[in-house]
């Protein structure tokens, strides 16, 4: 028995050590820490990949996740350089803070909010409103306390009054791309997401686009945070966010550029 | 301040702490019989200890979900397992089930021989010889693995989240609910929970130091040693 003792410790510590040895990379000279909305996934990474080939001495490290998650994480002191939230909603907050660079917040992209569902789902919807009839089961919503789509999708169930029939069918998710990941699964019936997520995922369909005034504007601000380290790369990515190559890197993605 | 997730977390922990207690005894003592595959099947009921929550919970999406086979043949009943309350008692039960798995079949083996030889020679059926002689010996690590499983599942947070979702009032636990207080950036919220595990948790580990059969034990041992 003692002898298998040590061959399971062995085989153990050799796992361990593939996974440790990886090659050595040079260390580019500068790091930039880029916290942005889930909704921009595919899009930054397309840009930041298409940035680093132009500047080689710069690596981009993203952070994704909901806007409010990134924004309580900036204000804990969390390492970010620029950062780009889903609503005007965690900027202003991380501004009334002073966590910001004078003069660096522009306003980037716009977007639409798109009522989802599997993509072989029976359910046929023509209007917002049956989202409280009992067709539907389960809708998958982003957290209305910290997640901009979610907060959407409070205020066009607030337009329509909704509200309290909805609640009783949501479930929460901690960011848009989860509310994305769990109609794909089927594990909701529906969800309210963003036309950029829908757009990369081919096991949804969009049903319906929420009509614009229901909700306040989707507009995505980005800016470059107060406490970065590394200024001026910060300030040359936020501001090649905003040229044309980048601009039609996120139209390519289904975003309107402001 | 909306009280539920205290509610929930007790709820589901009391029920998954008996579920594990029986499932887990019950498995201890069968285990030892199954020979050759003892090795295979102790590794698996093992593994939850071991695994990330993370992980745990997607094997249970896999399992249980909407697409699997076990959730068709609920579907068909008109049941969903994933984001119900059901669902946090299975994914507590099945982080918290090797804790008794294991203290139970070390507490079996603790078991001194002799008394069951000598039950057997007296004619005791393994039944009886089971419920009154291993059983009250074994007390002791049972109900130490007992509590922790209750610990562990008041505290599941990762596969709870996957698998029964985050919907206050209904899935919500405790955990769950720091986790979302710190997201919308609600300290106090946070700081609140966050005390009121604090504070059972410390109830924990104090039943588990002065239960009276800790102390009988430790009792008998200190006699023993100066004898």
């Amino acid at each position: 028995m003692k002898r298998q003792g040590w061959f399971y410790l062995l085989l153990l510590l050799a796992v361990m050590g593939l996974g440790g040895c990886s090659s050595e990379r040079e260390k580019p000279q500068t790091e930039i820490y880029v916290s942005a909305a889930a909704s921009l996934t595919d899009a930054l990474q397309n840009i930041g990949t298409k940035y680093e080939a132009e500047n080689p001495s710069v690596k981009i490290i993203y952070n994704f996740g909901s806007s409010g998650a990134l924004q309580t994480q900036i204000e804990q002191g969390a390492p970010a350089d620029v950062f780009i939230s889903a609503a005007p909603k965690q900027m202003d907050a991380l501004e009334e803070k002073g966590l910001l660079l004078e003069g660096t917040r522009q306003d980037l992209l716009a977007n639409e909010v798109v009522l989802i569902v599997p993509k072989d789902s029976p359910l046929t919807i023509s209007s917002l409103s049956e989202l409280a009839g009992t067709a539907v089961g389960k809708i998958a919503l982003g957290e209305p306390k910290g997640v901009p789509v979610g907060q959407y999708a409070g205020q066009i169930f607030k337009s329509l009054g909704i509200e309290a029939a909805v609640t009783s069918k949501a479930v929460y998710a901690s960011d848009v791309r989860q509310v994305l990941a769990w109609v794909e699964a089927g594990e909701a019936d529906c969800g309210l997401v963003y036309a950029t997520d829908a757009a990369v995922s081919d096991k949804v369909r969009v049903l319906l686009k929420a009509p614009p005034a229901s909700h306040k504007e989707v507009v995505y601000p980005v800016a470059v945070i107060n406490s970065t380290q590394q200024e001026r790369a910060a300030r040359d990515f936020a501001a090649y966010l905003g040229c044309e190559s980048a601009k039609n890197i996120f139209k390519e993605f289904g975003f309107t550029v402001k | 301040m909306d009280l539920s997730p205290l509610y929930i977390s007790v709820k589901t922990a009391l029920l998954a702490t008996g579920l594990t207690f029986f499932l887990g005894v019950y498995a201890a003592r069968y285990a030892q019989k199954l020979g050759r595959w003892q090795g295979v099947v102790d590794g698996v009921l093992t593994l939850p200890l071991v695994l990330p929550p993370t992980v745990i919970g997607f094997f249970l999406l896999l399992f249980l979900g909407r697409n699997s086979f076990c959730g068709r043949f609920l579907q068909y009943f008109n049941m969903n397992l994933v984001f119900s309350w059901e669902a946090t008692v299975v994914a507590a039960s099945v982080v918290a089930f090797p804790l008794v798995y294991r203290t139970a079949r070390g507490a079996f083996e603790q078991v001194d021989e002799n008394c069951i030889y000598a039950a057997r020679t007296l004619g005791m059926s393994e039944n009886e010889i089971f419920w009154r002689i291993i059983m009250p010996l074994a007390r002791p690590g049972i109900v130490a693995g007992t509590i922790l499983a209750f610990a562990r599942a008041l505290g599941e947070f990762g596969a709870t989240i996957m698998l029964a979702g985050n919907i206050p009032g209904k899935t919500q636990t405790m955990a769950t609910a720091v986790y979302s207080a710190v997201q919308a950036g609600d300290q106090e919220t946070a700081f609140l929970w966050a005390a009121v595990i604090m504070v059972l948790a410390f109830l924990i580990v104090g039943v588990l130091n002065y239960w009276p059969e800790s102390y009988y034990m430790q009792g008998r041992r200190r006699r023993h040693a100066g004898g």
